[in-house]
């Protein structure tokens, strides 16, 4: 398997941000896609695009449950957008697909 | 680390208890991504072996490697690392009565990172979910059945995400509901987590449901390495004992048995 490039970027889409998500995300750096998250929320509602992750560890999904817990608090959207098989398997063995809304594609999400 | 380099690498392993020699030169070698169960009755040496794959005892000949490192001759540095590494669930769950359910899936977290508080909270209380134990954070292992002690054991030694999760007879004094859901649990780690995993058993059921490979321990000596179906078509007749239940045959030295008895350094 290649190794894919671990990359966290965010595009502002007008008062909708999209944070892009690549690679592994394990604990050497979950913590810049937590901050990542967490500032992107001070601008808007937030998607969380997974589809190029290829793995994820338990500090990632923490990541992206504070994220959630957070938009709650603040009354934003949040969703994950097109989350790869490997983030699927994570958030089933917690049964997170049942807690976080799940889109297949930004469009879906901003029309929720 | 290399991929292509096992996990866990075992040659000519030696291990005595006084002058009993309990493993005869085991050969073991783990892949990547493997779920390995190692069966044997009483006395096999299972235990034993799963004591030196820690590091808890030091190999009187041969050597271990865990994820490439010698562990009998590796630094302090070297062990910290490795054991951040690693995952163990103990028979007995080693929780610390001391500290809550909670507190003790966190404690790896805790010593071996710098995560900071609410992300451990979320990553431990997360654990805790997987194993069936939501919401029972503030427990202490007092108050658990020995089944909930079990999951709580397995979620701390997940709590880092290890690369190799050792797992000491998960359904040992369990009911069938409980040990099916915890088979059903090291099989999604596997997959999900992509955590390598030894289980050490001696519950036939319980084995054949999970292993990819079985490694068979009989009196020090590994009987076969293969996989369910291997074990089960073996016509060892040791093997077949164990898979039938057949109580051995002991075989008796007389001129052992009664040095056993009468020497005083026996």
């Amino acid at each position: 398997m290649n190794a894919m490039e671990n990359t966290c970027v965010s595009e502002d889409l007008g008062g909708y941000v999209l944070v892009r998500v690549c690679g592994e995300v394990d604990l050497s750096w979950s913590q810049q896609v937590r901050d990542a998250i967490l500032v992107a929320l001070g601008r808007g509602g937030v998607g969380v695009e997974l589809a190029l992750v290829t793995y994820i560890d338990s500090s990632g999904i923490a990541a992206l449950v504070e994220g959630f817990q957070n938009a709650r608090g603040k009354g934003k959207r949040f969703a994950l957008i097109a989350a790869s098989k490997s983030v699927l398997a994570v958030l089933q063995l917690a049964r997170l697909d049942k807690v976080f809304p799940l889109f297949a594609d930004v469009e879906a999400a901003r029309a929720a | 680390m290399n991929a292509t380099v096992p996990l866990i690498e075992v040659e000519q392993l030696e291990a005595w208890y006084g002058r009993r020699r309990i493993l005869n030169g085991v050969d073991f070698t783990v892949n990547a991504g493997e779920i390995r169960v190692i069966m044997g009755g009483s006395g096999s040496g299972k235990s034993t072996l799963l004591r030196h794959l820690l590091g808890l005892h030091k190999p009187r000949s041969g050597w271990v490697r865990l994820l490439g490192v010698d562990i009998a001759r590796a630094g302090e540095r070297q062990m910290l690392d490795v054991r951040r590494q690693i995952g163990v669930s103990f028979q007995g769950g080693a929780l610390l009565t001391s500290l809550s359910v909670g507190d003790n899936v966190a404690l790896p977290l805790r010593e071996h990172t710098n995560l900071d508080e609410a992300t451990i909270r979320i990553m431990s209380r997360l654990k805790l979910e997987v194993v069936n134990l939501g919401g029972f954070q503030d427990l202490m292992p007092a108050q658990l059945s020995g089944g909930m002690i079990k999951r709580a054991a397995l979620a701390r030694a997940i709590a880092m995400d290890p690369k190799l999760l050792f797992f000491d007879e998960p359904s040992a004094g369990l009911d069938p509901v409980v040990s099916a859901e915890l088979d059903e649990l090291i099989l999604r780690l596997r997959d999900a987590l992509r955590m390598t995993i030894v289980v050490v058993t001696h519950e036939l059921e319980s084995a054949f449901k999970i292993a990819d490979t079985i490694t068979v321990l009989d009196q020090g000596d590994i009987l076969m390495t293969g996989t369910v179906d291997a074990v089960r078509q073996c016509d060892n007749e040791r093997i077949q004992d164990l898979l039938n239940r057949r109580p051995r045959e002991i075989q008796v030295d007389a001129d052992a048995y009664l040095k056993r008895l009468t020497e005083e350094a026996a």
